[in-house]
């Protein structure tokens, strides 16, 4: 099997037992890039430095140094971490070229972890957006199908692990962006519990919904991610300072045991009604049946207040981003553009901003504003807030009586590209599924449970747990994505199409 | 319903030189945004407290020494206009104040 084929997992394996050198891995895994990323657009940047990166790995472990699980193991890295030796634009045309003075946390601990940056991937600007279209540098094709989307924010995460660019990547989740992609690229993402990861150096969006996790391909790879990149951080004042278990330990134990005898799996009435796709229907009945032959009780829970969720989710995020990108003021770092006649240093900025933000971005900028302003404040932004309790409320009242939450990671497999971009709405909606989990803090993830009948394209199950509970996501998802693959006989992702390599391919990725 | 005159007004709040037809366009999306988020007026009572973060925590505080910051040439690295020592901006006020 190729390289690229690999899990995290196995790379490590044989990188320790010096079968293969992580100049060699890592040289596949460019090679890879530079044949479909030209098809795919997952990367908006590729590192110079990776195979001087994998070479001093490989001295180290020649040198008999003792290192890190995942060292020498490629990463690509989604754009809104901040890497002082790659450009980092969150997707936006108002940091183009942007290079940071300092790394994000949980990129310093990759790098201490000796594990190998990629580069960095696409993402709706500012991570504003369900579908990698309102990236200022262009969409993200879905490797199942480029005409279709490959979710989003975080496209460019999904869709490198699931072409099988690099083995893992880092992505960021605010409402959504880490599971939904996973479902509709059939990739594995977790949403860690709100701060149990590190956000410095992460831009922000909405700071009381944003969290970093792992996009990988299977859910032992997303638990080895997890174990580098968590934990308490200083310079994060939301960060937690639980000691958190080993999540690799519980992703394979559950993966191991294939048995899910005890735990009590509530299904979410409110998340699998109208809207959802047949597909998507028929294959989260049959992941039900799959967890409950393997000991589960499956228990229905109602959680009324879901309803109101997407509702205040898109009060408070604009509100919270239209506070967080007031830093881009045209002084201190990115673009600049001076009106005709100049001007002062307010006309200057608003100017720069009118430039460097796209469509998506101004309108949830404005509708912040609008929410934020005096009259409105109490009935918009500030019943939002308790609409957040309500749902806080309707989770625990859940966990009081099961151990884990299951719906579909997403209502519809991967719709066609430009398809709801007129349509904000109907964009904002596809997050239904995932939005709750971001407003309670609570962790969750997305995983394969099949091809949807109808269009032959991937679906995904979402886990979610109690906050503080993240081990619980991986030994559930480890034993249930064990029995799904014994009963392919396969991973979900070897189904994928094998992609052509295209003409246009290196070159651009030099380019930001 | 959101006026053409209340967005170019958020606008100048929000320091974005928007176009008239970007103000037009606009007003009539966030009228329809507005109206199916206005929602969470109805279930949210008086009594119901707001919550601000998902996981409060409180007091977090460090030690109050010095810790690593940036030089000032890392932190005008990415500024558009510099003089060497500080970031250089255009006229603060324009003639008429």
């Amino acid at each position: 099997m190729t390289l690229t084929r690999l899990s995290a997992e196995t790379l490590a394996a044989r990188l320790a037992a010096k079968e293969v050198s992580s100049v060699e891995v890592t040289q596949a895994h460019l090679d890879r890039i530079a044949a479909v990323d030209g098809d795919i657009h997952a990367f908006l940047h590729i590192s110079t430095s990776a195979l001087a990166t994998a070479a001093d790995v490989d001295a180290r472990r020649l040198d008999g140094e003792r290192l890190s699980p995942l060292a020498g193991v490629p990463i690509a890295i989604k754009d809104v971490l901040c890497t002082i030796d790659m450009p980092s634009t969150a997707g936006s045309r108002i940091l183009e070229g942007w290079v940071p003075p300092y790394d994000a946390t949980v990129v310093r601990k990759l790098r201490a972890a000796h594990l190998v940056p990629l580069g960095k991937t696409n993402m709706d600007e500012f991570a504003m957006g369900s579908s990698t279209e309102h990236s200022a540098y262009g969409p993200t094709h879905n490797p199942w199908d480029l005409e279709r989307i490959p979710g989003g924010s975080g496209g460019g995460s999904a869709a490198a692990v699931a072409a099988f660019e690099s083995p893992l990547a880092l992505g960021s989740d605010t409402g959504g962006p880490i599971r939904q992609p996973a479902a509709v690229t059939g990739s594995v993402g977790v949403k860690p519990t709100y701060g149990g990861v590190s956000r410095y150096g992460a831009i922000a969006l909405a700071s009381s919904l944003d969290q970093v996790g792992p996009v990988t391909r299977s859910v032992v790879d997303a638990a080895m991610l997890h174990d580098v990149i968590g934990g308490h951080d200083p310079r994060d004042s939301t960060s937690l300072r639980d000691p958190w278990p080993s999540f690799t330990d519980a992703a394979r134990a559950g993966r191991d045991s294939r048995s899910l005898a005890g735990v009590r799996v509530g299904v979410v009435k409110e998340l699998n009604g109208d809207g959802f796709q047949a597909g998507v229907r028929s294959r989260f009945a049959e992941s039900l049946e799959i967890m409950a032959a393997a000991g589960a009780e499956i228990v229905e829970v109602s959680a009324p207040n879901f309803e109101y969720a997407i509702a205040a989710y898109y009060l408070i995020l604009p509100a919270e981003a239209s506070s967080n990108l007031a830093k881009f003021d045209s002084v201190r770092f990115g673009m600049r553009v001076n009106p005709v006649g100049g001007g002062t240093v307010e006309e200057v900025m608003a100017a720069t901003r009118e430039a460097g933000f796209g469509d998506e971005v101004k309108r949830r900028i404005i509708l912040g504003t609008y929410a934020l302003s005096a009259g409105y404040y109490d009935a918009y932004y500030g019943s939002a807030q308790k609409v957040r309790t309500l749902i806080q409320r309707d989770f625990d009242a859940a966990f009081e009586k099961v151990d884990v939450l299951v719906s579909p990671a997403a209502p519809t497999t991967a719709f066609k590209l430009g398809e709801k971009l007129n349509d904000p709405l109907a964009m904002y909606l596809n997050d239904i599924t995932t939005i709750p989990a971001n407003l309670a803090g609570v962790p969750g993830m997305g995983l394969p449970m099949g091809l949807a009948p109808e269009d032959g394209l991937p679906t995904g199950l979402q886990v979610m747990a109690p906050a503080r509970q993240d081990a619980r996501l991986y030994s559930f998802g480890g034993a249930f994505e064990a029995l799904l693959e014994d009963k392919w006989g396969h991973t979900l992702l070897s189904q994928a199409p094998s992609l052509e390599p295209t003409e246009m391919n290196a070159a651009r990725g030099g380019a930001v | 319903m959101i006026t053409t005159e209340q967005v170019a007004h958020l606008a100048n709040l929000a320091r974005i030189a928007l176009t008239p037809q970007e103000i037009d366009k606009l007003a009539g999306e966030l009228g329809i945004i507005v109206d199916a988020i206005a929602k969470v007026s109805e279930v949210a009572g008086a009594d119901v407290p707001a919550t601000s973060h998902p996981i409060p925590l409180t007091n977090v505080f460090r030690p109050d020494v010095p810790g690593e910051t940036l030089t000032a040439a890392q932190a005008l690295a990415g500024a558009p206009e510099h003089d060497g020592s500080r970031f250089k901006v255009s006229a603060i006020l324009g003639e008429e104040q």
